[in-house]
């Protein structure tokens, strides 16, 4: 049971490291806007599909 | 490949860039048909650029583009003091700006904006906010100006909104960070407390002794540190400051159960007795947070309070001499002329120098037709030019027209007072002194019986009869409320409007823009049915003329019409125009212009109930059309239901020609008054108050402004959201009107339904009450007791009000 005497003290610094992090999360404005990051994933880099191509396909459904 | 579409069925192509129809085949690229010019640049500029990503998002996601290059409209952005006062930051190799955009509504706009530096060297990153509707643009000082970066946006369909207020205003912190903060602190110290908690409530002392529980409850007590000095600072705060206004809320009994929850943690950790009830403190804490920050989700691109500036441009055009220049706001000086277009706002109290000037005062006034100037004239700051361009002289500056002084007068100026107590504010104020009672009751009657019990006993019943569950009975109850309106179309500023809204008796409406709409005009032809042909002549003629008589008639008659030549068109400015179409002599005008020009008219009939355009054709009269300011959708069947609880009134700046219409739209006996001037209207709610009414008010324009602060409950009815409003506790969207009787049953049940949640959580806290006299709360037991209570009283406040709102909105579809 010694044992717990280290490991709670450190489970501590663990989490303490976890709240830092949101801490700075929410000073550099993450929770600010929640909706927009959301679409981000959605976009593809300019210039990877043929846009001609992908019209075609589009029109032909 | 794929072959060309037959004509005809291209005329009518939506366009490929914003998806509106096309009108002609004029402007095609790439084998795709576009509406205007705007759109092709658009595309054209999408396409060199790589960025033609942007159509694999949806067909037609654009925004319609305009048509002509806007770059020298935006140059008094590079004036250094307006651009000091527009951009964010600045150094010698980096400048951020930040522009509200409205037109952003999809990924495409998100994604176009963010790739906006591969359209123009000099621009660095861009973030869009969706939210709010703010695109945040970084680039090289020096290379890029301002206004280049402006016109770029407004020529990709994104003009930037800029106003007067925005300038002024100081840029506000978001004050959710700090609520984000103590929630993160709370929720933190809550878990990990609750790990140390659950050995000890688990027997951990049987196992190792005291010595380990003695550190966990030394560890506990610096994790509730944090959360009772951080988290819970604005308890303090309020229970401080309502303690010295000697007006009890709800603040109050919380603050006490924190201090006596944490002096008695404190104390069983510090002499050896216990590990105390810091896992019940932290979570009572986090809850309560978790509560506001339900209830204070506000709506981000809403603006609630506006005053005149937001109303005003950043900018118009300056003539000097032969020069035409745009000029900020500020900087117009008495004796400027200032050019004016088809739409354009009067900045500043001025007299007409030349051009047919038809003023349109109906958000100022609520006058629903246009005023004719000659040129001398004195026009109001506020109007708005309808047809051509037109050239005025300031009398005054900006700060001190008529507009500026109407809001500068002690009644409009007056702080929004929410002198309305909350429900719980009212309920809570019996409650802090049933409970202090109880508590000093237990205490003293242990005090007598056995002394060692009488402390723990006393702060028992403090920490017991905290009112956690009932605060957090009303912010869920109203928060979800708040929510289901907003799905209708129906935003509140706070949630505690719905508690004005369900107190309220008298609801007070204005007439233009609220309940009849401009755009739901209607043009009525009298003197039998036009044919075909003769349809058609007019609306060739009525098309040439910028006069919004004329357009009304256009657009009534339009459609599908293809316009005629017209030969010898004239006008005569606030009369009429006439003109040949087909070798057919047209005349559309007013009666007495007719009249004067030789036409023989018939006997007067009655009152036609709205402004008339007679048409002779080759000198022969052969009707009117008689113009009317048609209703909002449902407006009859909303005064109907209203008036089944509520008093109605109607209050307009308008004349009294519509007065029979309405007469018979409201209920028998409502008080109908026209020719209202704004402070006739704000004494009429504050006259209504006198007398003890809650008054709804329900506008839409700047002569609403005074009223609807003065109500308890303000409702702005706005056709465009992201559009100036005045200041309001309500914003409806034009089309969502009828739904305000929705909203009005709606607040009453969530009241109710609070109601009930009181009586819920005070079971809970008698049953508490009634262990903790006894001297017998173990700290399980409150570890226990607290979240059940409060998680019952959450559910059963947000399950009901969906409950409610569904049941509502069902009925209120199938009637």
């Amino acid at each position: 049971m010694i044992v717990l005497l280290l490991l709670i003290p450190l489970s501590i610094v663990v989490a303490t490291v976890f709240l830092m992090a949101f801490i700075w999360a929410v000073r550099s404005g993450q929770y600010e806007d929640t909706s927009t990051p959301a679409m981000r994933p959605l976009m593809d880099e300019p210039g990877k599909t043929n846009f001609n191509e992908s019209r075609v396909t589009n029109h032909k459904q | 490949m794929e072959t060309e579409p037959a004509q005809g069925v291209e005329a009518q192509a939506a366009c490929f860039h914003c998806g509106e129809p096309c009108r002609d085949d004029a402007h095609r690229a790439s084998g795709h048909a576009f509406c205007c010019a705007g759109c092709r640049t658009v595309f054209e500029l999408l396409t060199e650029n790589g960025l033609d990503d942007f159509y694999a998002f949806g067909q037609m996601s654009g925004v319609k583009a305009p048509d002509a290059s806007p770059a020298a409209r935006f140059h008094f952005m590079d004036d250094p003091a307006v651009r000091r006062r527009i951009i964010q930051y600045t150094d010698e190799r980096l400048t951020r700006v930040m522009f509200r955009v409205p037109a952003v509504h999809c990924i495409a706009c998100v994604w176009l904006l963010e790739n906006l530096f591969r359209l123009r060297p000099g621009i660095g990153s861009t973030r869009v906010n969706f939210a709010r509707k703010e695109v945040s643009i970084a680039f090289v000082t020096g290379e890029v100006q301002l206004s280049e970066i402006a016109a770029l946006l407004t020529s990709l369909g994104y003009e930037p909104d800029l106003n007067l207020a925005d300038l002024d205003r100081a840029s506000a912190r978001p004050a959710s960070r700090r609520l984000w903060l103590q929630m993160g602190v709370a929720g933190f110290a809550f878990g990990n407390i609750m790990l140390f908690s659950v050995s000890s409530y688990f027997g951990l002392d049987q196992f190792s002794g005291p010595g380990l529980k003695q550190m966990f409850g030394w560890i506990s007590l610096g994790l509730a540190l944090p959360v009772v000095l951080y988290s819970a600072a604005d308890y303090w705060k309020s229970a401080w400051s309502s303690a010295r206004r000697r007006c009890l809320t709800i603040d109050a009994p919380i603050a006490l159960g924190i201090a006596a929850f944490f002096l008695r943690s404190a104390w069983a950790v510090a002499s050896g007795e216990g590990e105390g009830y810091f896992d019940s403190l932290t979570g009572l804490v986090f809850f309560l947070l978790c509560g506001k920050w339900f209830q204070q989700k506000t709506f981000d691109r809403l603006a609630f309070d506006r005053d005149y500036k937001s109303f005003f441009p950043l900018s118009v055009a300056r003539r000097k001499g032969a020069v035409e220049e745009r000029a900020a706001l500020s900087e117009i000086e008495i004796g400027d002329r200032l050019a004016l277009r088809h739409g354009e706002l009067v900045p500043a109290d001025a007299t007409l120098r030349e051009g047919a000037a038809v003023i349109d005062y109906s958000f100022v006034t609520g006058e629903s037709d246009p005023v004719e100037k000659q040129a001398g004239d004195y026009i109001y700051a506020g109007g708005r030019q309808v047809g051509g361009e037109i050239e005025v002289q300031t009398v005054k500056k900006v700060s001190q027209s008529y507009l500026a002084s109407l809001w500068s007068q002690e009644a409009f100026r007056k702080e929004t007072r929410r002198t309305f107590a909350t429900l719980t504010d009212r309920y809570s104020r019996r409650f802090t002194w049933i409970i202090l009672s109880v508590a000093c009751g237990a205490g003293l009657y242990w005090t007598l019986r056995n002394s060692s019990l009488a402390l723990p006993s006393f702060t028992a019943a403090l920490i017991v009869a905290c009112p956690c569950a009932l605060a957090l009975a009303a912010p869920f109850g109203l928060g979800a409320g708040q929510r289901l309106l907003a799905r209708r179309k129906v935003f509140l500023k706070d949630a505690t409007v719905i508690e004005a809204l369900a107190a309220a008796d008298t609801i007070i409406f204005d007439k233009t823009g609220t309940l009849s709409s401009p755009g739901a005009a209607s043009a009525v032809f009298d003197g039998g049915a036009l044919n075909e042909a003769e349809a058609r002549w007019i609306f060739s003629l009525a098309r040439q003329s910028m006069h919004p008589h004329s357009s009304r008639i256009a657009d009534a008659l339009g459609g599908k019409q293809i316009p005629q030549r017209v030969r010898a068109f004239a006008e005569t400015p606030g009369s009429g125009v006439e003109g040949s179409v087909a070798n057919h002599r047209l005349m559309l005008g007013s009666m007495a212009w007719l009249e004067a020009r030789g036409v023989k008219l018939p006997k007067k009939r009655g009152e036609p109930g709205g402004a008339v355009v007679g048409v002779a054709v080759n000198g022969e009269f052969r009707g009117s059309f008689v113009l009317t300011n048609g209703l909002r959708p449902e407006v009859e069947r909303l005064l109907v239901r209203l008036s089944r609880r509520h008093e109605l009134a109607l209050l307009s700046g308008d004349n009294e020609r519509e007065r029979v219409r309405f007469a018979a739209l409201f209920p028998a006996g409502s008080d109908l008054r026209f020719q209202q001037t704004p402070l006739d209207k704000l004494n009429y709610v504050k006259a209504l108050q006198a007398a003890g009414r809650t008054v709804v008010m329900v506008g839409d324009g700047l002569n609403d402004a005074g009223a609807l602060k003065q109500s308890d409950t303000g409702v702005a009815v706005m056709e465009n959201i992201n559009a100036f409003s005045p200041a309001s506790d309500v914003i409806v969207e034009a089309g969502a009107l009828w739904r305000l009787d929705e909203a009005m049953r709606l607040s009453r049940a969530t009241v109710s339904i609070i109601r009930m949640s009181f009586l819920i959580s005070a079971a809970y806290n008698v049953f508490g009450l009634a262990i903790a006299a006894q001297g017998l709360l173990a700290p399980v037991v409150c570890a226990i007791l607290m979240p059940l209570s409060s998680v019952t009283v959450v559910a059963f406040a947000c399950g009901a009000t969906t409950l409610a709102a569904w049941r509502i909105h069902s009925r209120s579809e199938a009637a």
